[in-house]
C-alpha cells in the first residue's frame, strides 16, 4: 500500500515537473524565436480602416431574427451575417442570429424567435417541408418574414414578403454558358456534401447549358487531403477533363493544387468567393468564380424589413430579388482582393 | 476493458514479451516462450498478415479494372492519401492495443493546425514559433485525455467523446473570436513558412515520381511504433494494459503512465498531421476533421487490431490505411458511377476485412 502511494506521489510530481518544463519552453520559444517581419496581424492592422457602425435613423430599436440552415463554421454564412449586421447597425436594429443544419431544430429556432416577439424574421428554406408550419405560424403572428438564399419556389406560398437569393439552377446555367465561351469540352462538378439539393441543382444547371460533358465527383468536404487526392485521381484517370468546377470557395485552391500535381491542363472554376479565390483569379490559377453575393443577402434582408416596417415598401413588389449569379474573372480580381480580406465578399 | 482472457491478451498475464499466443498446453518442462518457431509460422501469426493479403488483393483488383491505377503518378496519389490517414492510424492502433479509444483525433488535427496558424498570425511571430506552441497545445490535449481517463476510470469512449465535442466547439468559437471569420488568415507570406513547409508539406522527386513528404513521416512513425511495441519494455506494458488492466497492475506495469503516454503519442501524430494541413493549404477551415476519427479507428481494425484491446500491430494499421486509401481512390480511377461511391467503398472495406479475418482464422488453425 505504501509503495502504491509512493509511486502515485512520484507520478504526481513527475506531472508537475513536466508542466513546469512545458511552461518554461513556451516562454523560451516566444522569447527566442522572435517575430516575423512580414505578414501577420501587424500587416492586417496596417491595412485596416475603421468602419463606423452608427445608426443613421430615428426609428425605434426593432428586433430582427435570422435563422439559417448553416452548419458550424461555414465561411459563407459568416459573410451573410456581416452584411446583416452592417444593415442592422445603420437601421438601429437589434440583430439576433441562430442556425442549425438539421431542419427540425431549425424550425424550433424559428419558434423561439416567434416567442421572443421579434419585429421581423429572416429565414432560409433549405428543407421547405420541415419549415412550412412554423413559418406560416410566424406570418399568422403578424411577423413580417423574408426568406433568403434557398426556398424561392415556396417563399410566396408560405406567406413571406419576398425572397432574396440566387436561383441555383440559373447559376449553374450561367457557369455552363461561361464554360462554352471558354471552349471547354469536359467538366467535373465537385460536390463536397453528398445529398445537398442545392449542390445537385448547380451541377444540373451546368449540364443544361454546357455543350460538353459533365461528370459529378463526390468528396468529403471535411477532409482536405482527401479532396485533393480525389481530384488528382480523377484528373489522372481521365486526361480529357479540361475544367473542374468546385461548389465552394475553399475547395478551389485545393483543386488547383491537385491539378498541378496531376500535371493536368484543366481550368479550375468555382462557385462562391474568398480571399484565396480572389488571389487565384489574379494569378490565373482560377479561371472564373460565380458569386451569389452573400453579403447582399444579409444586408438587403435586414434593410428591406426596415423599409417595410418604416414605409410598408417592398422591393420588386414581392417578386424574388436575385443576388446572383455574378461571374467574376481576372479583371475584377484587384478590387475583390481587398474586399474578401475584409470578410464582406 | 478489463475482461481478462482473450487470444492475444494472454501475453499480458504471463509476462510474455511478444504479442503471440502462448500455446494452450505446452509441455510442462520447456518454457513455451523459449521455443524457437520456424519463420513461416512466425509470419503466419503476425496480426497484420490478413491485412497485407487484403491489400494485395485490392491492389491486383484495381490494377485489372482501372487502367490508370498502375501509373507511378497515380500510385503516388494513393500513397499520399493513405499516408495522411496512416500517420494518425498508427498511434491510434497503439492506443487500441492498450485497450482505449480516442474519438477526438479527427478534430485534434484541426485544433493543432489552428493553434499553429493563429499563434503565428496574431503574434506576427515566425511560423516556427507557432509550430512549437501548437506542439505544446496538442500534447496538452493528449495529456488531458490521458489524465481524465486514468483519474476518473470512466470509459475512454465517453471521455474522448467529450473532448471531441469540446474541441469541435473550441475550434469554431476561438477561430471566430480571434480571426473574425471561420477560416484562419493565410500565413504564407510570413517568415519561416518556406522552411516549415519543406518539413511538413513538401514534395520529393524520386526517380521521376513526385512523392509527398507525409509518406516519409508515415514510414518513420510505423518504424518507431513497431520498435516500441516489439523491442522495448514499454511495448510489453502496452500489450499488458490492453490485455487486462488488473493483471498488468499485479505484475508491476505502470498502467496510468502507459495510458497517458499512449494519448500523448496520438497527440504527437495529430500535431504532425495538423502542421501538414496548415502548410499544405496555408489556411485552415475550422470545421474540418469531423468524422476522420472513425476512419483512423477503421484503418487500425482493418489492420488487425482488436476493438477489445491487447492485440494488433503498427504495420497492420499502416496497411489498413493503405487499404482504405486504395479503395477510396481506386473507385475514382475505375470511373465507377460516383453516386454509388460510398456503397462501393463500404463493400470494398467489408470484403477486405472479411478476407483478413478469414486468413487470421486459417493461420491460427494451422498451429
Amino acid at each position: 500500500m505504501a509503495s502504491v502511494q509512493r509511486s502515485r506521489r512520484r507520478f504526481r510530481r513527475s506531472i508537475r515537473t513536466t508542466g513546469a518544463a512545458v511552461a518554461a519552453t513556451v516562454v523560451a520559444l516566444t522569447a527566442l524565436a522572435g517575430c516575423s517581419s512580414t505578414g501577420g496581424k501587424r500587416a492586417e492592422e496596417a491595412r485596416e480602416q475603421a468602419a463606423s457602425g452608427k445608426a443613421n435613423v430615428t426609428t425605434p430599436r426593432w428586433k430582427v431574427a435570422m435563422v439559417t440552415h448553416s452548419g458550424d463554421g461555414d465561411t459563407y454564412w459568416d459573410i451573410v451575417q456581416s452584411g446583416a449586421k452592417q444593415a442592422a447597425d445603420k437601421d438601429n436594429i437589434e440583430f439576433l442570429y441562430s442556425h442549425d443544419k438539421e431542419a427540425g431544430r431549425q424550425a424550433q429556432l424559428v419558434q423561439t424567435a416567434i416567442d421572443k416577439k421579434v419585429d421581423g424574421l429572416i429565414v432560409t428554406l433549405a428543407k421547405p417541408d420541415a419549415m412550412k408550419r412554423v413559418v406560416k405560424k410566424a406570418v399568422k403572428a403578424g411577423i413580417p418574414v423574408i426568406t433568403i438564399n434557398s426556398g424561392q419556389e415556396v417563399s410566396q406560398d408560405f406567406g413571406a414578403l419576398t425572397h432574396i437569393g440566387q436561383d441555383e439552377v440559373l447559376a449553374g446555367e450561367a457557369v455552363g454558358r461561361e464554360l462554352n465561351e471558354r471552349g471547354r469540352k469536359k467538366a467535373v462538378c465537385l460536390i463536397h456534401e453528398q445529398g445537398n439539393v442545392g449542390h445537385e441543382q448547380r451541377c444540373d444547371g451546368i449540364e443544361k447549358t454546357f455543350d460538353g460533358k459533365v461528370k459529378n465527383l463526390y468528396v468529403d468536404g471535411t477532409n482536405m487531403p482527401g479532396v485533393q487526392s480525389s481530384v488528382e485521381a480523377k484528373l489522372q484517370s481521365d486526361k480529357k477533363v479540361d475544367a473542374v468546377v468546385t461548389l465552394g470557395a475553399p475547395f478551389a485552391a485545393t483543386a488547383a493544387k491537385a491539378k498541378e500535381n496531376a500535371g493536368s491542363e484543366a481550368e479550375i472554376d468555382t462557385f462562391d468567393l474568398n480571399d484565396k479565390v480572389a488571389a487565384g483569379l489574379q494569378d490565373g490559377t482560377i479561371g472564373f468564380a460565380v458569386d451569389q453575393q452573400p453579403y447582399m443577402q444579409g444586408y438587403e434582408a435586414v434593410d428591406l424589413l426596415w423599409l417595410y416596417r418604416y414605409n410598408a415598401d417592398m422591393l420588386g413588389g414581392g417578386k424574388p430579388v436575385l443576388t446572383g449569379p455574378q461571374i467574376l474573372t481576372k479583371k475584377d480580381a484587384g478590387k475583390l482582393a481587398e474586399l474578401t480580406k475584409r470578410g464582406t465578399r | 476493458m478489463t475482461a481478462p482472457a482473450r487470444p492475444g491478451g494472454q501475453g499480458a498475464q504471463d509476462g510474455s514479451p511478444l504479442p503471440e499466443d502462448p500455446r494452450p498446453a505446452a509441455p510442462a518442462a520447456v518454457d513455451e516462450r523459449l521455443v524457437h518457431r520456424p519463420l513461416a509460422v512466425r509470419l503466419l501469426r503476425r496480426p497484420e498478415l490478413g491485412a497485407v493479403v487484403g491489400a494485395l488483393a485490392l491492389f491486383v483488383f484495381f490494377a485489372l479494372v482501372a487502367d490508370s491505377f498502375l501509373r507511378p503518378s497515380s500510385l503516388s496519389t494513393v500513397l499520399y492519401f493513405s499516408s495522411t490517414l496512416g500517420i494518425m492510424a498508427v498511434p491510434v492502433a497503439l492506443l487500441m492495443i492498450g485497450g482505449e479509444f480516442d474519438l477526438s483525433t479527427g478534430v485534434m488535427v484541426t485544433s493543432s493546425a489552428l493553434a499553429s496558424s493563429m499563434f503565428s498570425y496574431q503574434m506576427t511571430a515566425n511560423t516556427w514559433v507557432g509550430v512549437g506552441v501548437s506542439l505544446l497545445v496538442t500534447l496538452a490535449i493528449g495529456l488531458f485525455n490521458g489524465i481524465m481517463l486514468t483519474r476518473t476510470r470512466l470509459p475512454s469512449f465517453i471521455i474522448t467523446l467529450g473532448t471531441f465535442l469540446m474541441l469541435t466547439g473550441l475550434n469554431l468559437g476561438l477561430t471566430k473570436l480571434i480571426s473574425g471569420t471561420v477560416t484562419t488568415k493565410s500565413i504564407s507570406d510570413m517568415e519561416g513558412f518556406d522552411s516549415a513547409k519543406a518539413v511538413f508539406a513538401s514534395t520529393l522527386t524520386l526517380g521521376g515520381v513526385d512523392l509527398q513528404i507525409t509518406i516519409v513521416w508515415w514510414l518513420l512513425l510505423v518504424a518507431a511504433a513497431t520498435w516500441i511495441l516489439l523491442r522495448t519494455s514499454v511495448g510489453n506494458w502496452i500489450f499488458a494494459v490492453g490485455g487486462g488492466v488488473d493483471a498488468a497492475r499485479a505484475v508491476g506495469v505502470p498502467v496510468a503512465r502507459t495510458k497517458i503516454g499512449l494519448y500523448l503519442g496520438v497527440a504527437f501524430a495529430a500535431w504532425i498531421s495538423g502542421q501538414h494541413l496548415l502548410f499544405n493549404y496555408d489556411t485552415v477551415q475550422s470545421g474540418e476533421g469531423v468524422g476522420n476519427e472513425l476512419i483512423y479507428i477503421a484503418a487500425a481494425v482493418i489492420g488487425g487490431c482488436l476493438l477489445t484491446g491487447g492485440y494488433g500491430s503498427a504495420v497492420g494499421a499502416a496497411v489498413g490505411a493503405l487499404i482504405f486509401g486504395m479503395a477510396n481512390k481506386g473507385i475514382i480511377y475505375a470511373q465507377w458511377d460516383p453516386d454509388w461511391f460510398k456503397f462501393f467503398l463500404g463493400a470494398m472495406l467489408l470484403l477486405a476485412t472479411l478476407l483478413n479475418a478469414w486468413i487470421r482464422k486459417r493461420a491460427e488453425a494451422t498451429r
